[in-house]
């Protein structure tokens, strides 16, 4: 048997309401996790991608023992996860002997993991040991430019999947208008070898250059990290081409009375409203249509029709 | 508008603020560590410049806070988060006022009610013209002597009402089969899907836990009588009786019991009036049952006599303590 389960209360409608499938998304969610081990580096390095992304990520501090992404039957927790904080993001570190300083970014589809990268954090320097004029230090929530250098990301595979993952995490929230006195901070992402990428996170300083377009100038905030390639799994094809399709545009409008004519062209129908004769006004009212002014005076004197010939005919 | 692709050869996409230069490759990796992070922001500065100048460079319009461009979409396609909202199947009610061209009007919320010439509720509580809100029913000629008119409204009412739960019910399987149901709706079940005829756990009421327990404490060679008791273990109330048997052997007090038992039924047999005593009609009853019962018990061996063989013995030859076995026994036939 079943029985029909709705929420008690209007806010707990509401928070499914935002979690149901839409047409146009949220902003995706960040999941940082730890696993049964990790390292100094690691630490500071989670709480500071935590820092960057405070308005959409969920952090938990626990030590996760079950969580192996890229095994089998590794990933049931972390899917649990997904949907109780309803993250599309997570990014998951952990530190063994084989794989220190090991850092599992990897992305969700319908609470499933959808795709996974796995990379080592080498040189790993934090937000607190770069000095820099605090006054150009990028506020919080603003949208970060990316860039990406090296031919890598387009002909390394591995390369090119970090890039996607990595536009994906750092991107943050789609906009439509963007202020650009809030343009203040990049991502500088570089391929130094097919296994190597170097990340950064830099300050940008606006001078000025005496046209519309000011100077950018970088300035290194952190965290600024190696990434070296390690494990991934590419989203199986089938799970990807569901997960590519794209809202269907209905944004175009019917166009109206308007055909196309191997002949004519382009050809247009006019309509014109029914001609109301009886009510059309008469462009200047001639002295004998005004009948008032006649019926006015037959009422007033009912000889006057005989009384008028009389005066035509002495008039003649 | 789509990607941009300046002179210098770089990709950008606006929508997402991203920029990427394919062209550099390191000759040779900078052997300090510096020099590499000179090298790569010199490279990021550069594609961040490209990146300014056609963001800069779009209409912007002038604000308290600062310039506003409007960016284009992004080009970057990237996979969503969740599967895109399905069609919602049509309901049997859908389908059919499609089919018959119904289409809904909308009602007013109120409606004048002629009964007291006052704007009512269409519907609810205290609605205009209800037809169930009436002192007197009208007797028609069609109606069965010894029904309540009222109460038969009431039941038919509910009936109504269920049958419409049923119907929604329906429905939203039939969504959820297409995964369509309503963000804020959850089919639950009720109780667990093991298997169809899989019934919840009768909870047992406190006599009957009592009768267990004492049957468990009971169910040793002393029947309990030399076992250790619980803290708080009450004697058990209805205990099962011992059959005793007389002695058959002869002698006194007791063994003059069994004899003087045997006399007294032969006397009330042989006697004149034996008649009296004995229900012929419910001994010839008795006799036909136990005849029917072995017929039937010999139908049962032949049809699986294999499994008869399996089957534990039905027959216990231990003496049981209780009442309720001594019922297997002879059995009693006449005595009026």
């Amino acid at each position: 048997m079943l029985k029909i389960k709705t929420p008690k209360t209007h806010r707990g409608k509401r928070v499914l309401e935002k979690r149901a499938p839409k047409l146009v998304e949220n902003e995706k969610k960040t999941l940082i996790l730890h696993g049964t081990k990790t390292s100094n580096v690691l630490n500071s390095l989670l709480t500071e991608i935590y820092h960057l992304k405070k308005e959409n990520s969920v952090k938990y501090t626990r030590r996760n023992d079950n969580i192996r992404p890229f095994e089998a039957g590794g990933e049931t927790n972390l899917e649990f996860f997904s949907q109780k904080t309803d993250c599309a993001l997570f990014v998951f570190g952990s530190h063994s002997k084989k794989r220190p300083d090991n850092l599992v970014i990897g992305r969700f589809y319908d609470h499933h993991v959808y795709d996974l990268v796995e990379v080592g954090v080498e040189n790993f320097r934090s937000l607190q040991s770069f000095s820099y004029d605090k006054k150009v230090a990028p506020k919080m929530g603003t949208k970060p430019l990316i860039a990406f250098v090296g031919e890598g990301f387009e002909s390394v595979d591995e390369l090119k999947h970090l890039k996607e993952v990595l536009i994906d995490l750092l991107r943050g929230e789609v906009i439509e208008n963007l202020n650009l006195a809030g343009v203040d901070r990049c991502y500088i992402c570089t391929a130094v070898s097919p296994k190597k990428v170097f990340l950064s996170h830099c300050a940008l300083k606006l001078k000025k250059s005496g046209t519309i377009v000011p100077r950018m100038e970088l300035v290194e905030v952190g965290p600024s990290m190696d990434l070296v390639l390690r494990r991934h799994r590419l989203p199986n094809e089938g799970l990807r081409k569901e997960a590519m399709k794209t809202a269907p545009d209905h944004t175009k409008k019917k166009l109206k009375n308007v055909k196309g004519d191997p002949l004519l062209g382009k050809t247009g129908k006019v309509y014109i409203p029914d001609q109301k004769l009886g009510e059309m006004a008469l462009p200047n009212k001639a002295k004998g249509v005004k009948r008032e002014r006649r019926e006015a005076r037959n009422n007033k004197d009912p000889n006057k029709q005989a009384s008028k010939k009389p005066k035509g005919e002495g008039s003649t | 508008m789509g990607e941009i692709e300046t002179d210098k050869g770089f990709q950008i996409d606006l929508g997402n603020l991203l920029a990427y230069n394919p062209n550099h490759h390191f000759a040779s990796i900078p052997s300090s560590r510096e020099e590499l992070v000179k090298e790569c922001l010199e490279k990021g500065t550069e594609l961040v410049q490209a990146l300014a100048d056609s963001l800069f460079n779009l209409p912007a319009t002038e604000d308290v806070d600062g310039p506003i461009v409007t960016l284009p979409p992004p080009t970057t396609r990237l996979p969503r988060q969740q599967h895109l909202p399905r069609p919602k199947p049509k309901t049997k009610w859908e389908l059919f006022a499609e089919k018959k061209g119904i289409k809904n009007r909308k009602k007013d919320k109120i409606a004048y009610d002629e009964k007291t010439g006052t704007w009512k509720r269409t519907y609810g509580y205290d609605r205009a013209n209800d037809e169930d809100d009436v002192p007197i029913i009208d007797a028609k000629p069609t109606d069965e002597p010894g029904v309540d008119p009222f109460a038969k409204r009431k039941t038919d009412k509910k009936q109504r009402v269920e049958k419409q739960e049923k119907n929604h019910m329906k429905n939203l399987k039939d969504a959820s089969k297409s995964g369509a149901l309503p963000s804020h709706v959850q089919l639950a079940a009720t109780s667990l899907p093991i298997s169809g005829s899989y019934a919840a756990p009768k909870k047992l009421s406190k006599t009957e836990l009592e009768e267990v327990a004492g049957a468990a404490a009971t169910s040793t060679a002393s029947i309990g009588k030399f076992d250790k008791k619980l803290p708080g273990e009450k004697p058990l109330k209805n205990k099962g009786k011992h059959r005793k048997f007389l002695p058959v052997a002869q002698g006194k007090g007791m063994g003059l019991q069994e004899r003087e038992q045997t006399e007294k039924i032969l006397n009330k047999l042989i006697s004149k009036n034996s008649h009296d005593s004995l229900n012929v009609n419910k001994a010839v009853k008795n006799i036909n049952m136990q005849k029917e019962k072995q017929q039937q018990k010999s139908k049962q061996d032949k049809g699986s006599s294999k499994s008869s063989k399996l089957n534990a013995k039905k027959k216990s030859f231990k003496k049981s303590p209780y009442k309720g076995s001594s019922k297997k026994g002879p059995s009693k036939s006449k005595t009026s």
